[in-house]
């Protein structure tokens, strides 16, 4: 009996958070809802009145639509694909015993503590111009001419900055995922013949499994709606416009707050489908 | 084939010596079991045959060959870790195949060798489940089975009963003694219970802070150990030691007498003592004597229905026969 009672108590003590919790997300979730059927012009009219399905038409026959959902795929999925292989080497690495492990460990880490719209404009002014950047002073070591990254390379220079931000979230993750792996477990490998690359597919990499699920997970949910990155470099030009770009531009540039609502559902919708397709791929990891 | 030798075998932890020189050598299709308090070098000395640490300086050989800088999974040897050290995302199937699929054997082959073992073993059942469905006996089987299909030169055991409780250890005793008679494979066994030692060894390795003490036959530890921490390591309850006057009447700086080589009578022996706590175990009963001018205790072993009470006064009488007399160094003399 008591462990009911306790129950009921939990359940209320919790209540009051899972009530903030619900308005936090119902009241803009139902504002954007209402919003999306409205044809509303903050600064030509204001509430124009009901139109139906008008702005949702008109959201997915734009010619911007379909390319804005595939860059935002693209740099959702090339900055995952980035960021965990490289963050599986560098956990491996910064595993082994290493003199000044400590330091180390921290300047991996740091990346992740540099506000995005700082590192989209270092990366952007430091590195990729094409006039005073390193890369153009490194190709023009080597008599190239200096490469135009954000116009000619737009989309990948974007994957880019995003994946040094993102890099040592999954490096951190990864890297206490892999030390608590028994090392009993891998020297028995060792003297049941497995060779090194057999240790890292056969017992560290199933170890693994759990920690780049959640990895990636995570970092889905926020990659889908990056933004800094674009907007301090781009200006979602060069094909780099994503949705939530997109969406940004009808409600601010050309003032279109029903539109740009009808865009967020949109959002709201390719955000359910990746996360169902993720989990179909990679949930099951979890249940273990 | 499975002999082993080492060599003046020497290994530091940077500054540390945890292993001193040491010879030692294990013959073919013996069961050697290496004992000693925690922390003495045990597994170290075991790693260091299964060459998952390097030696600092020394030489090992196995089956004749210096084996000194080969890696582990080429020494042919087996090793059954204390945790152990099953793959955790792999069923008992895969978990036992391991070794054969590592060394990409012919998959028939690898089917026998798999059903074989688990036969062995008792584990038919459980061939499809992964590690954590199974009981501790169970995953200690498994670690069993996946040394045993590789068919090793030996068997390197460290401490593999100490997570199982008593009874499940007595019975996985047998086991491992029943395994190594029908194997007939050499087995190095490391463990710091000596009634382990006693029961399964051939030959026993006593260690102590990296040195090897004193190697023998269980029974020849027990009848003639060679100093004093043999004598107080093996047989159980511990060796009584008794020094001073009482000793001085032996020729001997301490003597060592075992409880079950000592009368006790009420009313007459060598010496007087009075009986502090008692332990009945059913069949024998340990008595705790106090004698004057010792803060140890002396353990008796008496019948197992005695009338003998807290507070008594008890005379004791070594057998003479089974005195052990120790010099000032420690080591005994005859
Ligand atoms: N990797 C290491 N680095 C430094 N010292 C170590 C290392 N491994 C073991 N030692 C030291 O070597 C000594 C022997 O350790 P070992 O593990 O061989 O003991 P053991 O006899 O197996 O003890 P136990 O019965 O508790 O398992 C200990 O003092 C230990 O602190
Ligand atoms: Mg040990």
């Amino acid at each position: 009996m008591a462990t009911l009672d306790s129950r009921t108590i939990s359940r209320m003590m919790m209540a009051p958070a899972v009530f903030l919790l619900l308005v936090w997300m119902l009241v803009p979730l139902t504002m954007t809802f209402y919003f999306s059927f409205k044809k509303f012009l903050p600064l030509r009219g204001g509430d124009l009145g009901w139109v139906g399905f008008e702005n949702y038409i008109r959201f997915v026959t734009s010619s911007s639509f379909w390319p804005s959902v595939q860059a935002t795929l693209a740099i959702v999925g090339g900055v995952l694909l980035i960021t965990v292989f490289f963050a599986i080497l560098l956990a491996l690495l910064l595993d082994q015993p290493m003199w000044g492990q400590g330091i180390v460990r921290i300047l991996v880490i740091a990346p992740f503590f540099v506000m995005p719209t700082v590192s989209a404009l270092v990366w952007k002014n430091m590195f990729m111009d094409p006039v005073n950047g390193l890369f153009a002073h490194l190709w023009k070591f080597f008599g190239l001419a200096p490469f135009e990254w954000l116009s000619q390379a737009s989309l990948l220079s974007v994957t880019m900055i995003v994946s040094w931000q993102w890099l040592p979230f999954a490096t951190l993750i990864l890297l206490t995922a892999i030390q608590s792996l028994d090392r009993e477990q891998l020297e028995a490998a060792e003297i049941d013949g497995a060779s090194t690359l057999a240790r890292f597919y056969h017992i560290i990499l199933p170890h693994l499994g759990q920690a780049i699920t959640i990895v990636i997970l995570i970092q889905t949910i926020f990659l889908l709606s990056i933004f800094a990155e674009i907007f301090v470099t781009t200006q979602g030009s060069f094909g780099t416009k994503t949705l939530t770009y997109l969406i940004f531009q009808r409600v601010l540039e050309s003032q279109n707050v029903g539109l740009g609502s009808a865009g967020g559902v949109y959002a709201i919708i390719l955000a359910n489908i990746v996360a169902i397709f993720l989990m179909r791929i990679v949930g099951k990891n979890l249940d273990k | 084939m499975g002999h082993i030798v080492l060599e003046k075998v020497k290994k530091k932890f940077g500054d540390v010596t945890v292993i001193p020189p040491l010879d030692l050598e294990v013959e073919d299709g013996e069961f050697v079991v290496f004992v000693g308090p925690s922390g003495c070098g045990k597994s170290t000395l075991l790693r260091l045959i299964a060459g998952l640490e390097d030696v600092s300086s020394g030489v090992i050989r196995i089956n004749g060959q210096d084996a000194t800088s080969v890696p582990p999974a080429k020494r042919g040897l087996a090793m059954v870790f204390q945790s152990y050290a099953l793959y955790p995302h792999m069923t008992v199937r895969k978990n036992i195949s391991f070794p054969l699929r590592m060394a990409k054997m012919d998959k028939a082959e690898q089917e026998r060798r798999v059903e074989q073992a688990a036969a062995v073993l008792n584990l038919t059942d459980y061939l499809d489940r992964r590690p954590g469905q199974l009981s501790g006996g169970q995953r200690q089987r498994v670690a069993i089975g996946r040394a045993i299909v590789r068919e090793p030169a030996a068997f390197l055991f460290d401490e593999p009963l100490s997570n199982l409780d008593a009874a499940l250890r007595v019975g996985m005793r047998l086991e491992i003694s029943g395994l190594h008679k029908r194997l007939e494979t050499t087995m190095i066994y490391v463990t710091h219970d000596q009634v382990e030692a006693m029961t399964m060894a051939d030959k026993i390795v006593v260690l102590h802070d990296g040195k090897i003490e004193q190697v023998g036959s269980p029974l020849e530890l027990y009848r003639a150990p060679c100093n004093l921490f043999v004598a107080g390591f093996i047989g159980s309850p511990k060796m009584n030691f008794i020094d001073g006057e009482k000793a001085e009447e032996f020729n001997a700086h301490t003597i060592g007498i075992r409880s079950e080589h000592l009368v006790p009578s009420p009313t007459e022996g060598l010496w007087k003592g009075q009986v502090g706590l008692s332990e009945h175990l059913g069949s024998d009963t340990f008595l705790h004597v106090h004698m004057e001018k010792h803060a140890e205790p002396i353990t008796v072993r008496s019948g197992g229905e005695v009338d003998i009470h807290h507070g008594d006064t008890i005379y004791l009488t070594p057998d003479k026969g089974h005195i052990y007399r120790f010099d000032d160094h420690g080591l005994r003399v005859d």
